[in-house]
């Protein structure tokens, strides 16, 4: 059966899309919630209203936000059916599990709880409802949990073993996809991610409405709130992010020779490249800057690890192929003879390379009897894109920094209780509102792009796992939801900004949704 | 105990909870929403219909979400074929259902009427489409999906978007969308007061009705119009799942072998019967919450009587009946089934259990009083 190249592609633009897309309203949903559950603690615990009114102003904007984030959750949550049928029914019986176990534990949580935290106001006692927000901000949290062990595994799929009657992968041991270390660095790094993203998004607010002069009293508390919580989560983001690094250059040693553009082996200590030109053609870095050890030292955790390099790891793939070949043979063979034991074994003693011959299949249908030049043609496939991961990796990192700066001043101001006169500071934060979606953006296409051509590391490669549907029917999806999206982007962001300016103090003009108290 | 064969029945049965869950929770909001526009003569009936079910939808969707989180877990196969089979139909919804939260949350943000007019009509697009897409999907199901497997287990699908809309497919779809917008009407006539609430008892007695007619016009059909399917190759219910593996026949009547095989089972369909006969009296005496009641076990009867009427089917081909997928070949591992029901164990009852209170701290009608009282604080 041959693969349609074109739906491959126009599946993959719309998976990237709507995963980004939806990756718009996530981080502030959980960083938000996190803070709303702060604030009305602090209501609830002093009994000072402006609290009460924070929490219910910060909430409004949240809720138009977690609408926009279940709209474009249930989109993903279907792509893997339509889209990925072939990987669905490969993986399905490992990755399915977590995703369900999200519906359960998390989104049930989430979505009940977020009913009764905008309806609940004058139906619950103070204490009951601080309850709700909580349950909130927990279901949040966990349903980031769950769906980054689905992905960590795709990442690093543990725990998991071929079966030859079914002809797909199937779960070994699920307590290792659960505790996949890639999937809790990958957890604690997003979550933490999302936090900044909340505090950024009050103290820019706060700092507009001070800037004005108007609601003062509300906006110095938020601002003092988010530069402390947001101080925490930087911090967080970058350590986690080292943390992420690590965990990476484990499991994915291509994925980090192409973040640091390694072109070769380096002996140990290696070099941290932190500006320069990646080529691709002549597999040279152009203009580089180079801290010397550094690389080695977040990569290894030593001085004396060695950095695999690409055109070495190129060699090593085409070796994995080559015995992945054998696998692929002996698989063939066992489907017409389902318990010969001699099969059984040679297939068993290739298994784990079996994946890497599947990259043969874009290049001949039959794989067992594949020649060198499909096999170099394959083994260079394993190579991500390298310029756009060497730079979406090292904007990340930039930014990260600067959160630590902007937050770090925030806090100081803010002890020495002069955070409403530092203008220039405020102007600041204001502008730096939009940083912290571009830094959660540029990190998914690191992790994402840089686990490319597989879907499931070194196991399925991506132009295998689509479904055998007909290009046409990807156009229409695709285009709709372009247009779709699009649209209900500028609607969102209309409404954000009316109800940012319109603020938390403005008489509620009849049947319209402002908060309401006064004090 | 915990045998194969036991744990693909039990996920066969846990997956029909789960539909029932959402066709009855969700079920009264997409009626609702549906029937907004009609009951609702001014901008402060909608406004009423619409909090109706206000704090409660989202929770309520999670149990479509849940149900094809479920089956991606449990029946891999079932996910991979319906889903990128009907590739259209599945957009059309999600285009249906990305429309609802933004309606909800955005329509009272602004009160300009074209704005609210806008928003109404949205949620009566995104309450309305999606009930009749999945009736319209069940009754393909029944008839069969033009499918088969390569030895990789890479699917062919053969079909076209026109193709779903066969008649048998859109009666369906139609019994799907009158159950749906009974369940919507029952909710309202618990939730509201007046003028809506004689309205919602109106609706309820008529798409009752024409629940049960159609729902008997369907089984007629199914025992007289369409083929069923038949494994005639021995089965082993704890082997491989492989959809390969079998042989499979096709032909008149033979969805109704389950009834005779055990004949208890025809007290399904009669109870979805049972549940329109007691809509009708709960209407008469004015007796709303028992309306609803009776109405979700038509819905749950309904659901039933498919499972009863295709078990051990799940998704047969039409193209190749062989490769059609069974309970006995189409589920995840065992290790993944006994997995994933440890969770559900564990946690359903949670989720029942906090879902139930917050419906209690709901309770009480949606009154006009209500609405002006809170102003901007509800949609
Ligand atoms: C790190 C966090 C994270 C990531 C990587 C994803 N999501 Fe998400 N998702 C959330 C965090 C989240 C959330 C914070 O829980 C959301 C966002 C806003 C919201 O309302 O809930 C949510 C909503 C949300 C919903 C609606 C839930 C509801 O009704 O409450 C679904 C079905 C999904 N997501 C599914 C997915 C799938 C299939 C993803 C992978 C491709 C995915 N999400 C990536
Ligand atoms: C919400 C945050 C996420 C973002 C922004 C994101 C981003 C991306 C991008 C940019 C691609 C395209 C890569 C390429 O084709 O070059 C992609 C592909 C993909 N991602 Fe993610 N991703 C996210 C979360 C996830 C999660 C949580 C999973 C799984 C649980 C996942 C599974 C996939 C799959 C199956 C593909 C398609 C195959 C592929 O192209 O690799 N993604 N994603
Ligand atoms: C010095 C700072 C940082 C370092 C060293 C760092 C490191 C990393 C690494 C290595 C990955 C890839 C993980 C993988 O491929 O599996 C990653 C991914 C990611 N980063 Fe960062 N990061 C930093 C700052 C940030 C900041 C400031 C944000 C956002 C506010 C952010 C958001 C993300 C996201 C959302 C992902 C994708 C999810 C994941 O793979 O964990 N990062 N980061």
């Amino acid at each position: 059966m041959s693969i349609d190249m074109d739906v491959v592609t126009l599946s993959r633009i719309q998976f990237g899309l709507t995963a980004m897309y939806h990756f718009l309203f996530v981080p502030l949903t959980l960083g938000l919630s996190l803070l709303l559950g702060i604030m009305e603690t602090v209501w609830v615990m002093t009994g000072r209203a402006i609290w009460r009114d924070m929490t219910k102003f910060w909430g409004l904007l949240f809720g138009i936000n977690f609408a926009m984030g279940v709209a474009t959750g249930i989109t993903m949550e279907f792509q893997f059916g339509t889209n990925w049928a072939y990987y669905s029914h490969y993986v399905g019986d490992i990755f399915g599990a977590p995703l369900a176990i999200e519906g359960m534990m998390a989104f049930f949580l989430e979505a009940t709880f977020v009913g009764l935290f905008f309806f609940g106001w004058d139906k619950l006692s103070r204490v009951q409802h601080l309850v709700c927000t909580w349950l909130l901000a927990l279901g949040a949290n966990l349903s980031a949990l769950w769906i980054l062990i689905a992905n960590g595994w795709m990442q690093n799929p543990v725990g998991a073993y071929f079966n030859v009657d079914t002809m797909r992968m199937e779960v070994a041991n699920f307590a290792e996809v659960i505790l996949n270390p890639v999937a809790q660095t990958k957890f604690v790094h997003t979550v933490s991610a999302g936090y900044v993203t909340g505090a950024v998004f009050v103290l820019a607010i706060s700092a507009w409405y001070l800037l004005k002069g108007r609601h003062v009293e509300l906006a110095k508390r938020s601002a003092t709130v988010a530069v402390c919580f947001g101080l925490a989560a930087s911090l967080l983001v970058v350590v986690l992010g080292d943390e992420s690094g690590y965990e990476v250059s484990q499991h994915q040693k291509m994925k980090v020779a192409a973040i640091e553009a390694v072109w070769h082996t380096e002996e140990a200590p290696a070099g941290l490249t932190v500006f320069g030109f990646p080529d691709t053609k002549d597999q040279v870095t152009r203009f580089e800057i180079k801290l010397p050890w550094v690389l080695g030292l977040i990569a290894t955790r030593s001085l004396d690890g060695k950095i695999d390099g690409i055109a070495e790891l190129i060699a090593r793939n085409a070796e994995r192929i080559r015995s992945g070949m054998i696998a692929y043979s002996a698989l063939e063979q066992l489907r017409h003879d389902r318990k010969n034991p001699d099969l059984m074994e040679k297939f068993k003693a290739h298994q784990d390379d079996l994946g890497y011959a599947l990259l043969l299949k874009r290049y001949t249908d039959d794989v067992a009897q594949a020649d060198e030049k499909a096999i170099m043609a394959a083994a260079n496939d394993t190579v991500p894109n390298v310029p756009v991961l060497f730079w979406s990796f090292r904007i990340m990192v930039a930014l990260g920094l600067g959160f630590i700066a902007l937050f770090g001043a925030g806090f100081y101001y803010a002890v020495k209780r002069r955070l409403p006169e530092k203008r220039t500071y405020l102007k600041l934060a204001l502008l730096a509102l939009p940083l912290p979606w571009i830094s959660s953006e540029m990190g998914w296409v690191v992790a994402e792009m840089g686990r490319q051509p597989w879907t499931i590391d070194g196991v399925l490669p991506t132009f295998l796992s689509a479904s055998s549907t007909v290009a046409g029917n990807v156009v229409v999806s695709l285009v709709g939801f372009v247009l779709f999206y699009s649209t209900l982007l500028v609607v969102e962001l209309f409404l954000m900004v009316k109800y940012i300016k319109l603020g938390p103090q403005e008489p509620a003009a009849p049947g319209l949704a402002t908060s309401q108290g006064r004090y | 105990m915990l045998d194969y064969e036991t744990m693909r029945v039990i996920w066969w049965v846990l997956l029909g909870v789960l539909l029932i869950g959402f066709a009855v929770l969700d079920g009264f909001d997409f009626g609702a929403a549906a029937l907004m526009p009609f009951l609702g003569k001014n901008d402060e009936e909608r406004r009423i219909i619409i909090n109706t079910v206000g704090p409660v939808w989202e929770g309520n969707q999670v149990w479509l979400i849940l149900g094809a989180g479920a089956i991606f877990a449990a029946w891999p196969h079932i996910y991979a074929v319906a889903f990128s089979g009907f590739y259209l139909a599945m957009f059309l919804v999600l285009c249906t259902l990305i429309l609802r939260p933004v309606a909800f949350k955005f329509r009272s943000k602004i009160p300009n009427a074209g704005w609210r007019r806008f928003w109404d009509w949205s949620l009566f697009v995104s309450g309305f489409v999606p009930p009749v897409i999945f009736g319209v999907a069940v009754g393909n199901a029944l008839i069969g999906v033009p499918f088969t497997f390569d030895e990789t287990m890479r699917m062919t699908y053969t079909g076209s978007l026109l193709d779903l809309l066969n008649p048998f497919a859109l009666l369906a779809g139609l019994v799907s969308s009158a159950m749906t917008l009974t369940q919507g009407a029952t909710w309202l006539a618990v939730k509201t007061d007046g003028d809506v609430q004689a309205r919602a008892y109106k609706t309820t007695v008529a798409f009752s009705l024409v629940t049960a007619v159609l729902f008997a016009l369907a089984g007629v059909w199914v025992a007289h119009g369409i083929d069923g399917y038949q494994i005639v190759s021995a089965v082993d219910p704890n082997g491989p799942s492989n959809p390969l593996l079998k042989t499979v026949t096709r032909g008149p009547g033979l969805w109704l072998t389950n009834y005779g095989t055990l004949p208890i089972t025809m007290l399904v369909p009669l109870l979805a019967l049972c549940g329109t006969i007691i809509v009708a009296l709960a209407v008469a005496v004015r007796r709303p919450l028992t309306a609803f009641l009776g109405n979700s076990l038509t819905i749950a009867a309904i659901i039933g009587t498919i499972g009863v009427s295709m078990f051990p089917f799940m998704l047969p081909s039409s193209l190749n009946p062989n490769a059609s997928l069974t309970v006995w070949d189409a589920s995840s591992s065992r290790t993944t089934l006994i997995i994933m029901a440890g969770v559900a164990v564990v946690f359903m009852p949670i989720i029942l259990a906090y879902t139930g209170w917050v419906y209690r701290v709901l309770r009480g009608k949606v009154t006009k009083a209500y609405i002006r009282e809170q102003g901007g604080s509800v949609y």
